[in-house]
């Protein structure tokens, strides 16, 4: 059974198409990378898989593990494994780091029948994480994401990521804005979470992210669908040639949400 | 006769059954009365008034209650009733009225109280229903720092009438709460009337929880280099009302003032914040700044809000801002996709809200009984 099976997938935002018939199936410990020039639907496809209210499916499947993901709530993705890494992490002053992922924390456990850890066990369990990468531990008294640096929010994603261990995680645009050393921690904490049981969508705009993190699969979205897929060797050939190299347009319609 | 007569009538009634105060205390009881019975209840006719309507306290035949007389000092005479005006505010009109005791606390000049004062009222359940006019005078000497913590709370339906008058001496620091929690079914009507002296640091944190209709009035008078800060937090849900009226008049140059006001609406509640802020012609170099944040959770709960300045200097800066939003879609998703449910994200977002409010609380006691008030009560609102 794949972990993942998307089929004919279309979403709406408003009254406008934005995914127009996505086919994608994902094996357990894959890594797919996405990749599209702008307002090709690869952000759309990303929110729709962690369950955006603001999007509206109109068509097609989506099965996670056998069963239709589109019915559950966003918290009941993220309790079955989904884990997306936000383009923008939200600021949310008035809650510590700590207590959100906390929180967050045992509500997946709870799910999945495991105890919920005090604030000792906890922060036993953070610590290694947050050295993997390289987080200074005061950021857990801050308040989420609130003045944190690009850098540091998007270090942020893959830290609560690897506290949260999902089955899939879903990487949205996670390079984008990042030098090239933070690039390089960043995909550091990555690789150190791929395994079997753990599969991931890399959506990407550049190929540069794919240099750290190697795909097993790397496909080329636009227009809202997949136009052409194939192995790592795709996104150097999109490196020398460009999305132009495979006719495709940067398409304007950029949705803001 | 007319509705307003037979309202007042009732008060007289209670009025001229009481005892006579000594009397210089008596004096200043009967003209009070008078000029209650000049000015009668206010109606939404009068701009103080607008979006509150006092009514409810107006048809209600109340049993008043006096505060057990007690000695006031000599030297607090002089201060008693001087700052809360009854001349335009009928409510603290009638507190004078039926004046008899008061909690009167003088700190000396430069003493350091590190205790906090405590003013606590408590109307317990009984027939009536009950009026209390609790009164409060205290006077801090120059170089005095101290801090005053008032509470309100009672059973059934009732209504607190409250006047508290602060005097702060030159350089002095005083940081002053009134945390009301009220019973759902009363009326609370109070007056914070503030004289600052010179160089003095002065917050104040009203913390409106309870209460059926609520009314505060703030009114702090600055002198020359004073610095006052304003925090308030409301929190309403049901057909609770809430008002705060708040008034800042820097009279002399170089005054500091602070606002921040911050209110969480459920149900059918109504707030009102109006901030005033008067900049008088000599008092340059003023800095002001007057911040209202309302997070409205319901379709149908109601927020009035309006600063009024009256600038009548040059060389100042005044800042106001006022927001009315919901709880941020983004976060909540950012929440969810993390697992937290949905509910649970309201909640702490709504918390967290008013944490930076909870947060300028500097009595430790009182924060953690407040942040424990608070986690308990959006726990029990989820549900």
């Amino acid at each position: 059974m794949a972990l993942l099976e998307i089929k004919d997938l279309h979403a709406t935002v408003g009254d406008r198409e934005i995914l127009k018939g996505i086919d994608l199936t994902v094996q357990a410990g894959e890594v797919h990378a996405i990749m599209g020039p702008n307002g090709s639907g690869k952000s759309t496809l990303a929110q729709v898989l962690a369950g955006r209210e603001l999007y509206t499916v109109t068509g097609g499947s989506v099965t996670y593990l056998g069963k239709d993901l589109l019915e559950l709530s966003p918290e009941d993705r993220a309790r079955a494994g989904i884990f997306l890494a936000f383009q923008y992490p939200v600021e949310i002053p008035g809650v510590s780091n700590m207590y959100f992922l906390k929180a967050a924390l045992n509500t997946v456990r709870k799910s999945q029948g495991l105890e919920e850890l005090d604030a000792f066990d906890f922060l036993t369990l953070v610590r290694d994480k947050m050295t993997l990468m390289n987080m200074d531990q005061t950021l857990l008294n801050r308040p989420v994401n609130t003045g944190f640096s690009g850098g540091e929010k998007k270090r942020n994603e893959i830290f609560q990521m690897a506290v949260l261990e999902p089955k899939l995680a879903v990487l949205d645009e996670t390079d984008s804005g990042l030098d090239i050393d933070a690039l390089k921690l960043v995909a550091h904490g990555v690789n150190t979470l791929r395994s079997p049981e753990r599969s991931m969508i890399v959506v990407t705009h550049y190929q540069r992210l794919l240099d750290y993190i190697v795909p097993d699969f790397v496909h080329v979205l636009s227009g809202g669908r997949i136009v052409k897929s194939g192995g790592k060797e795709l996104a150097l050939e999109l490196e020398k040639e460009g999305y132009a190299g495979l006719g495709i347009e940067d398409e304007d319609e950029v949705v803001s949400v | 006769m007319t509705g307003l007569s037979e309202q007042l009538g009732e008060w007289l009634a209670d009025f001229t059954v009481q005892e006579d105060a000594e009397p210089w205390l008596q004096e200043i009881r009967a003209a009070a009365f008078m000029r209650f019975v000049e000015l009668g209840f206010p109606t939404t006719h009068d701009e103080e008034w607008r979006f509150t309507n006092v009514a409810p306290i107006a048809r209600t035949n109340f049993r008043n209650i006096l505060s057990p007389a007690s000695a006031i000092p000599n030297a607090a005479r002089k201060y008693l009733a001087k700052y809360a005006s009854s001349l335009d505010q009928p409510f603290v009109a009638l507190n004078t009225a039926f004046l008899n005791g008061v909690t009167v606390h003088q700190v000396p000049a430069g003493a350091v109280v590190e205790q906090p004062i405590e003013i606590n009222h408590h109307v317990a359940r009984q027939p009536g229903p009950p009026a209390v006019h609790p009164r409060a005078l205290i006077v801090v000497g120059a170089d005095a720092h101290c801090t005053i913590v008032e509470s309100y709370s009672g059973e059934g339906r009732y209504f607190t009438n409250a006047v508290t008058e602060i005097v702060a001496g030159d350089r002095s620091v005083i940081d002053h709460y009134k945390i009301q929690r009220e019973s759902p079914d009363a009326f609370h009507i109070a007056t914070l009337a503030a004289q600052l002296g010179r160089s003095s640091n002065f917050t104040t944190h009203a913390i409106s929880l309870g209460g059926a209709l609520v009314r505060n009035d703030v009114n702090v008078v600055m002198s020359e280099g004073t610095e006052a800060t304003l925090n308030g937090l409301y929190i309403v849900n049901g057909t609770q009302h809430v008002d705060n009226h708040t008034s800042i008049d820097h009279a002399k140059p170089h005054g500091t003032s602070h606002e921040l006001y911050k209110g969480i609406l459920d149900g059918r509640a109504s707030a009102v914040f109006n901030g005033r802020v008067i900049v008088r012609k000599d008092a340059q170099k003023t800095d002001s700044k007057q911040t209202n944040k309302n997070l409205v959770l319901s379709d149908d709960a109601v927020i009035d809000t309006k600063p009024e300045l009256q600038i009548l200097a040059d060389d100042v800066r005044c800042t106001h801002g006022a927001t009315i939003g919901q709880l941020d879609a983004e976060s909540l998703f950012y929440m969810q996709s993390r697992g937290i449910g949905k509910e649970q994200a309201r909640r702490l977002l709504t918390y967290a809200f008013a944490q930076d409010v909870i947060d300028r609380i500097q009595v430790a006691d009182l924060r953690e009984q407040l942040e424990k008030f608070l986690f308990e009560k959006f726990h029990e609102h989820a549900h």
